[in-house]
């Protein structure tokens, strides 16, 4: 075989130099950043349903499954649900500025956004503080440790949420955005969307069954 | 640093003329950019190897140390003893030969064969086989590889970690793995374990990420999804099974992390006594059970398997191509059968839980899935051997590779088949059998598909040739010195020898199989011996090494039209594809390749 190979020709095998680079688009007509957060998106949806799958099993499983209602701040949690829901609503009025190039309801919407998260993790942090306060931890039984570790997780989805909008926000007042182009924004509201659509979700099933 | 860049009127969709996008770049970069942090695939990919290649050498020499104890139980370990086990002076202690397999089994599926097969081949060949210039997203590329390394930090920190290391088997079952009562010592090493593993997820999701964006919207224009060549189809295949499963795992992992750290109760079921002490009096929750964790585990490791071979697959079924000049036989076939095997590989992870307690009607589904897997297996080997038929065959240093790497599939197949079968694997189970089938796989199918890729693809990577009489003493040493390792194993499971004990010649049953289990050891060692061959003949190549053009094996697909190596960008004149990859020995034209890219 290795007299076969021919030996290295200068002429076909250099490399040309001061070449193009060629960059082709083999569609679907999707930019690749929207088609690649939707993949992420699969991936996070996954990792959800290990933890509400594990859930659901521990429960079903259980003896006895103490009544939510007792235990956590239904009323609380219901509004802090429809803050964040509002705020889902809030980003697709930013979306909608962003398509018309009126940056400063962008600014103001996407500010609004910003704001309900914020609002919503504040009352996380107050009703995690309260449990604490009153004994409930992790190790107090199943359900507590199911608890945390669900609204927990989501809790950080919704701080990395609330960072990543802020940067869109930062870049919406640089002036990055045009109404040709404001793909970050779009993909920041896709992950916004997605982690309000795991707390209805949550709240369901952990608040209110 | 300048560079100007012109950008066309970019309409999506398949088409040739308008979708070129331009860009000049003249620029050097520096050392540390070029080679270290550096956003180029090609170098990335590279990077994944070299770092796969110490990582494989760690795991080969916790095999050793594996090897020595079932050989020479409670004697001083040469070598390695005195770094693992250094206040015994050597000697291999219970726990210490505990997490010799555990390490063994971690550091090879998640630091070596998946790395090495996706994020060292994947990266390097995806945008060459393709026709890209690099990723869809260079710098999430780049931060995939740096992701890793906490990963083989925080393992490495785990050997020496306080109260031993990881000692739960790389399977992590519970209880064992959570309650310290369970396994006295243990104290941060399963916690490193444990987030190592999460770092890695993080690592592999970002590059599955960007392996399935890259080849949907990168390909070259004619470029179809049927004239990819099959290694792409296995890169793919085994991404999308990453993306779906790996966050299962990450989701149990930091399940058994809140029960470890904070003391939740996921998988401690009520009322469990554990040496003489309930979790719920240390303070512990309960009310979890332990095979919560098996099915998760599982729901991921399984397709794990899979992620471990599809693209190895898709290596040898190119590299017989190119060495046999014959196109592949059946190519949909071969790449619905990659996608068969991924989609059945979702539904059988019962299949290693037949003996922890299961409704035997789910039993019997999970037997049916496990074997209905032998039909998509069973079209690959077949269509492997309809390839080899009539080829005129080279027996270069990959071709050998890569026909051992479908000769031992078989084997490591056929058992699979055999065991999934539930009344054999409740006799089977936990035994040396289990041991010799996924070695079979995994060792002689997807470490020796590893060997026949780089040799196939090292002139692409260096633009120089491998010695080949290295190459085939190394060959000859590995293949011989793997069966004899693995094939004796079968001998050891009919015996009844199980895995995972430290010492088995205390029982009076097993007594007989110390010569046997020394034999396979000597084997082993040899084993080690002959990769000498190849890490000579790697780095000699790399600078001393025939210097070869751009397509030394006169193959067609893409990556062989660019320079060996390629430069930035990687295709120094624009590609256009207008046939499948597979056109050896046509009789439409007078040579004997017709490369993807030609016109004519």
């Amino acid at each position: 075989m290795s007299e076969s190979i021919a030996a290295y020709d200068p002429s076909i095998d250099a490399p040309l130099h001061h070449h193009p680079v060629y960059d082709y688009d083999s569609g679907p007509p999707v930019e690749r950043g929207k088609f690649a957060i939707w993949l992420f998106l699969a991936t996070e949806v996954m990792f959800f349903s290990g933890l509400i799958g594990a859930y659901i099993v521990l429960r079903t499983a259980a003896s006895e499954w103490p009544n939510p209602q007792e235990r956590l701040a239904v009323d609380l949690t219901a509004f802090n649900t429809f803050v964040l829901i509002t705020s889902s609503w809030l980003m697709v009025k930013s979306l909608f500025a962003a398509s018309k190039g009126d940056k400063a309801g962008i600014l103001k919407w996407l500010g609004l956004t910003i704001l309900g998260g914020s609002f919503f993790v504040g009352i996380q942090v107050y009703e995690y503080f309260e449990l604490v306060s009153h004994g409930a931890l992790p190790q107090g039984d199943i359900f507590w440790s199911t608890f945390y570790i669900m609204t927990g997780f989501h809790g950080t989805h919704v701080v990395v949420g609330v960072i990543w909008l802020i940067c869109a926000w930062v870049a919406a007042a640089r002036g990055k955005y045009s109404p040709n182009n404001y793909l970050g924004l779009e993909l920041a509201g896709l992950y916004w969307h997605f982690v309000d659509l795991v707390w209805v979700l949550l709240f369901t099933i952990v608040y209110l069954f | 640093m300048s560079s100007s860049t012109t950008t066309q009127e970019r309409p999506l969709g398949l088409d040739p003329e308008g979708t070129v996008h331009v860009s000049h770049d003249h620029h050097e970069l520096g050392f540390l950019r070029k080679y270290i942090f550096s956003v180029d695939h090609k170098v990335i990919g590279i990077q994944f190897m070299l770092t796969g290649f110490v990582t494989l050498l760690v795991g080969g020499l916790l095999a050793m140390g594996i090897r020595w104890q079932l050989a020479f139980p409670w004697t001083e370990m040469p070598l390695i003893g005195k770094v693992l086990f250094p206040e015994t002076g050597g000697v291999a202690t219970p726990e210490g030969y505990t997490m010799l397999f555990t390490m063994h089994g971690t550091v090879m599926i998640f630091f070596v064969i998946i790395p090495l097969l996706t994020g060292a081949f994947g990266n390097f060949l995806i945008p060459l086989m393709i026709g890209a210039p690099d990723m869809a997203f260079p710098k999430l590329n780049m931060l995939g590889y740096w992701f890793w390394w906490p990963g083989i930090v925080l393992i490495a920190m785990a050997f020496g970690a306080e109260g031993g290391g990881p000692a739960a088997g790389w399977t992590a079952y519970p209880p064992l793995s959570t309650v310290e009562a369970a396994a006295p010592g243990s104290l941060s090493g399963q916690n490193l374990w444990l987030l190592s593993l999460t770092f890695v997820g993080v690592s592999s999701m970002m590059g599955a990420v960007n392996y399935v964006t890259t080849i949907v919207k990168m390909r070259a224009p004619g470029m179809t999804l049927f004239r990819m060549p099959l290694s792409i189809w296995g890169l793919l295949i085994s991404a999308l099974l990453q993306l779906f499963a790996l966050p299962v795992l990450t989701a149990a992992s930091f399940m058994q992390l809140f029960d470890r750290v904070f003391d939740s109760g996921f998988f401690t079921p009520p009322d469990v006594v554990i040496n003489g002490q309930r979790p719920e009096e240390l303070g512990a929750a309960s009310g979890g059970h332990p095979i919560l964790w098996q099915h998760l585990f599982w729901f991921y490791s399984h397709p794990a398997v899979y992620i471990m071979v599809l693209p190895a697959m898709g290596f040898v079924s190119d590299i017989i191509a190119v060495h046999g000049r014959k196109p592949i036989f059946g190519y949909k076939p071969m790449a619905y059968s990659m996608a068969g095997i991924a989609g059945l590989g979702f539904i059988v992870w019962g299949h290693h839980m037949f003996m922890s307690g299961m409704n035997p009607t789910v039993g019997l589904v999970f037997m049916t899935a496990t074997i209905m897997i032998a039909l998509p297996s069973a079209v690959k080997v077949f269509n492997w051997l309809g390839t080899l038929w009539g080829s005129r065959i080279n027996l270069t240093t990959p071709m050998l590779f890569a026909c051992a790497f479908v000769s031992m599939f078989i084997i490591g197949g056929l058992s699979g088949i055999w065991m999934a079968s539930t009344p054999v694997d409740i006799y089977i189970h936990d035994t040396y059998i289990i041991v010799a089938h996924f070695h079979y796989v995994v060792f002689a199918g997807s470490v020796l598909g590893i060997f026949a890729s780089i040799y196939h693809w090292f002139p692409k990577m260096f633009g120089r040739m491998m010695n080949e009489t290295l190459g085939k003493i190394h060959f000859v040493g590995t293949f011989i010195t793997t069966n004899a390792v693995f094939y004796m194993m079968h001998q050891l499971g009919i015996a009844g020898l199980m895995r995972r004990t430290a010492d088995p010649y205390a029982y009076e049953t097993y007594a007989h199989l110390q010569p046997l289990n020394q034999f396979i050891s000597y084997s082993a060692f040899a084993l080690l011996g002959f990769q000498i061959f190849f890490v000579v003949n790697f780095f000699h190549s790399i600078w001393w090494g025939k210097r070869v053009g751009r397509n030394p094996w006169k193959a067609n697909s893409l990556e062989w039209e660019t320079p060996s190596p390629p430069g930035h960008g990687n295709f120094d004149k624009q590609v256009e594809v207008y046939r499948g990859p597979y056109e050896f020995s046509s009789p439409e034209i007078e040579e004997d390749f017709w490369p993807q890219a030609a016109k004519v």
